[in-house]
């Protein structure tokens, strides 16, 4: 696994730079983006890219994947310079792109969506005759390519523009078995699961003969299993003599997984080598630039009377007193056939209740069913002692707040605003009867309020569009939204998913002053580090039904994981 | 790790259009002997020929999400210019390419409004369709133009024992789809439907892509206005109206989502049009009274369309 090793046993060709950066700049709308990056990446390694929101990192990976053009500097692949206009140019010169937000066609089988602009056609002379290597899938699945590819132009242009659903179908199962994905290449990419579908994405990267791999946040919405099978397949590959660049805010996956990092902090690198030189601590200091004393707030433990903190910001947010160790949630044997069975639990007022488990281990539909948005079969659920009924409307009445794992879809409107996406769940409360006028005014204050007690970035506009803002931003803006309702219980369902580490302390200090104003808080996350840090209490989910619980004194990472991954061994 | 079963609601909406087709054969047939008889069929057939050709045009584009509102308006202003040119003693082949070289040329406006100028489909085919009626207005001097009889006797032709239209209306549904089914453009197409975003990402030229569908359409609109005026024999100024709802009520009936990404040709939107024609040919021979026809009407493309919607229902759900 050490750096060297890998590279020794390849070709000499390959420890060459297949990629370099050279003093590369970019501006939008004169502010400055990237000032003068350089750094190389050799093929048979992965590089991790690390840095804050904003570093720059989205900005060079849309250079090299021809999204974007730089301002000054050069791109240079296998040492030659390289001006991509395109995306369509960067694969033609073997540069693979696995986007955060999967780009795969729902619509289409897995086979189509791997060839889709790089279809195998019928050769009109041998149309009639079952192409060779056809179905047994054995060969290298790049073979009838390059025999494609070496026929003479006149004969390629006279092709007609015929699939070849043969071919087509053997190089599909190929590349799919590659990446360990056991499907026939006709399925529907809609039938499969998100972790599933990102090896698709990087099976298609294999079809157009990538010699580098972007890999963009590949692993926010993967569960323990499928980031493993990742990382299995990126370690293959590396050996296969292939460049990976790896993006990631998980640093214990950048530093387990990568040979190489450089570190990016406003537009700058900041630090760069191989990865033995570096460590978690360093890491987060390079990307901050300064010295984080701890990635996880302290919290005073919740008493009555103690409901202002020494590092409070100061807003004022009403809470509605209520005695600590209270329940203002109770979950009684709540089942959903498919989904959740028989789940109990109780939510005390001030307590952060964190929620473990696996991807599918039904967190997220537990959080649905409190919030009204799927029904439940059996069951009950208390809010403040009384019945909680209705559909989420009627919830957040009743002081339920829900802030889901897909802030874009869920979460924001996002070509709205600031102000009107924080202000969204709290209108009613600023209409002016008798006609329900709406008080803008109220609204602004209410807003100015809110943004200043999520530490907003200064730089942000209310009146803009929140698809402008980067992820930590958007999520503050989303738990503003739900904060300004003053919940008494608050549902948080991933909300550090993608979000620097810098943004992620202040989320953490606001849950934690909202537990401090007597909210309850239920935190679903896939972090183990993070439920262990910021939570008073962790309930670990298997299967749909809780299979333990962890007082904060009990912590321990391997045997939360364990009981999430084999409930009988608890 | 199995990939997700389909729902069986998914299933049972996915076979509706096809249900629907065997209710209306059982009703019609069981109220009238004349409905279920070969020569009537044959003529529903050749009724929903220039139907079917319009609405596979169709369909191409709602695979992209889009919407052509202009086909009766390329009909109306080609039969127009062809019926005038065949007064004036052309002959029959130089008209009928006039009528087709009009749908490329109203489909390429479509298109240059849409790709280059960036305006809402709905909004730009909307605008030729104006430009469309009012040209052929002027064209036709708003006058009834009664055509040579050789444009009867090409809509009556037959060829080994099956009417001609049915031959071109066959042949064009079967190159639209195999090219949608079995040619890199076609993939391409329900790509651009799904995720436009995505498929420019992938490097697709999606602009040349929106645009040929466009062209395809308008070619379309411009070959089933010639089956139109084949079987008519006459250019009134009424020649093509509606046949966009028409078009577009085949193609969802057939499965056809307005949102783009889904749909066949055959059996779908094919199997629509023959639906549609049925369903008419039926109310005639039972003489049903005229005015509840657009109640009637109105009432399909409201299944059409509810049918679409809960398939998108479904397949958010599931």
């Amino acid at each position: 696994m050490s750096p060297s090793t890998a590279s020794t046993d390849l070709p000499a060709s390959i420890r060459e730079p297949v990629v370099e950066f050279v003093d590369i700049q970019k501006s939008f709308f004169g502010v400055p983006v990237l000032k003068g990056v350089s750094f190389r990446v050799e093929g048979g390694r992965i590089l991790g890219l690390v840095g804050e929101n904003g570093a720059g990192k989205s900005t060079l990976m849309n250079l090299l994947g021809g999204n974007l053009q730089p301002d000054a500097g050069e791109l240079r692949v296998e040492g030659r310079r390289y001006a991509p206009r395109d995306p369509k140019d960067a694969r033609a010169s073997g540069i693979a792109f696995v986007h955060q937000e999967l780009n795969l066609f729902s619509n289409l089988s897995l086979a189509d969506n791997l060839f889709l602009s790089d279809f195998p056609l019928v050769e009109p002379r041998r149309a009639r005759f079952p192409p060779p290597e056809a179905p047994g899938g054995q060969n290298r699945g790049h073979a009838p390519q390059r025999a494609l590819e070496s026929k003479s132009g006149w004969r390629r242009r006279l092709r007609l523009p015929w699939i070849d659903r043969q071919t087509l179908h053997a190089r599909a199962t190929e590349l799919l078995q590659q990446v360990g994905l056991d499907y026939p290449p006709q399925t529907l990419v809609e039938r499969l699961s998100t972790g599933e579908r990102q090896l698709v994405e990087i099976a298609k990267a294999l079809s157009a003969d990538a010699r580098v791999i972007i890999l963009d946040e590949p692993t926010t919405s993967l569960s323990f299993r499928e980031c493993e099978r990742l990382f299995a397949l990126m370690n293959r590959l590396r050996s296969r003599g292939l460049a990976l660049i790896y993006i990631s805010h998980a640093l214990g996956d950048i530093l387990r997984l990568c040979d190489d990092l450089v570190v990016l902090r406003d537009g700058e690198k900041v630090g760069g080598g191989t990865a033995v030189e570096f460590n978690h601590e360093r890491l987060v200091s390079m990307m901050v630039g300064r010295q984080l004393s701890q990635l996880y707030p302290n919290r005073i433990q919740p008493s009555a009377g103690n409901s202002v903190r020494s590092d409070a910001d100061g807003t004022d947010l009403n809470p509605p007193p209520a005695e600590p160790s209270t329940p203002v949630l109770e979950v009684r044997s709540v089942s959903r056939p498919g989904a959740v069975r028989d789940v109990s639990f109780s939510l005390a007022a001030g307590e952060v209740l964190g929620v473990a488990g696996l991807m599918g281990a039904g967190r997220s539909e537990l959080a649905r069913i409190l919030f009204g948005l799927d029904p439940h079969a059996s069951g009950e659920i208390r809010l403040l002692g009384r019945r909680l009924e209705g559909n989420p409307r009627q919830r957040i009445r009743r002081g339920i707040a829900f802030l889901t794992e897909d802030r874009r879809h869920e979460g924001l409107c996002l070509e709205a605003s600031v102000a009107e996406n924080m202000a969204l769940v709290t209108l009613a409360r600023h209409c002016r009867t008798p006609v329900r006028w709406l008080d803008s005014a109220g609204i602004g204050s209410a807003v100015r309020r809110m943004r200043e007690a999520v530490r907003l970035s200064p730089t942000v506009l209310e009146s803009q569009s929140v698809r402008t803002l980067s992820g930590g931003n958007q999520q503050k803006v989303v738990l503003g939204k739900w904060l300004l309702a003053e919940p008494r219980v608050l549902i948080l369902d991933e909300p550090t998913r993608g979000i620097d580490v810098g943004a992620k302390f202040e989320i953490y200090q606001l849950i934690h002053h909202r537990a401090d104003q007597g909210a309850g808080i239920l935190l679903i996350s896939s972090e183990i580090e993070e439920l262990m840090g910021i939570c008073d209490r962790i309930l670990v989910m298997c299967q749909g039904a809780i299979a333990g619980e962890f007082q904060r004194p009990e912590f321990d990472r391997e045997r939360i994981l364990a009981v999430a991954l084999h409930p009988s061994k608890q | 790790m199995s990939a997700r079963p389909r729902h069986w609601i998914q299933s049972l909406l996915d076979s509706a259009p096809a249900a629907l087709f065997a209710v209306v054969l059982i009703v019609f047939g069981l109220w009238s002997d004349r409905f279920l008889t070969v020569a009537n069929l044959t003529q529903i057939l050749n009724q929903s020929a220039a139907t079917a050709i319009v609405a596979t045009g169709m369909t191409f584009v709602l695979l992209t999400a889009g919407v052509d509102l202009s086909v009766g308006a390329v009909m109306f202003v080609g039969a127009g210019l062809a019926g005038k040119m065949a007064l004036a003693g052309q002959p029959l082949a130089l008209c009928l390419c006039v009528m087709a070289g009009v749908g490329l040329l109203i489909g390429a406006l479509n298109a240059l409004l849409i790709t280059r100028l960036k305006l809402v489909a709905f909004i730009a085919t909307l605008a030729t369709l104006y430009i469309g009626r009012g040209t052929g207005r002027w064209i036709t001097q708003t006058r009834a133009i009664n055509l040579p009889d050789a444009f009867l006797a090409l809509g009556s032709a037959r060829w080994l024992g099956v009417p001609l239209p049915l031959w071109i209306a066959g042949l064009v549904i079967l190159s639209a789809h195999l090219v949608l089914s079995n040619t890199p453009f076609g993939r391409q197409i329900y790509a651009l439907g799904n995720n436009p975003e995505a498929a420019r990402k992938a490097g697709l030229r999606t602009h040349q892509l929106l645009a040929a569908v466009y062209v395809i359409c308008g070619f379309c609109a411009g070959l089933g206005g010639i089956l139109a005026l084949a079987q008519l024999g006459a250019v009134s100024p009424k020649f093509g109206e509606l046949y966009e709802f028409d078009a577009i009520t085949a193609a969802v009936l057939g499965g056809t989502s307005l949102f783009g990404g889904r749909g066949r040709v055959f059996p779908g939107t094919v199997l629509g049009a023959v639906l549609l024609k049925s369903i008419f040919n039926g109310l005639v021979i039972v003489q049903a009274d005229p005015y509840l026809y657009p109640l009637i009407t109105s009432g399909i493309v409201f299944l059409a369309v509810l049918l679409d919607s809960a398939r998108q229902w479904i397949r958010a759900g599931s």
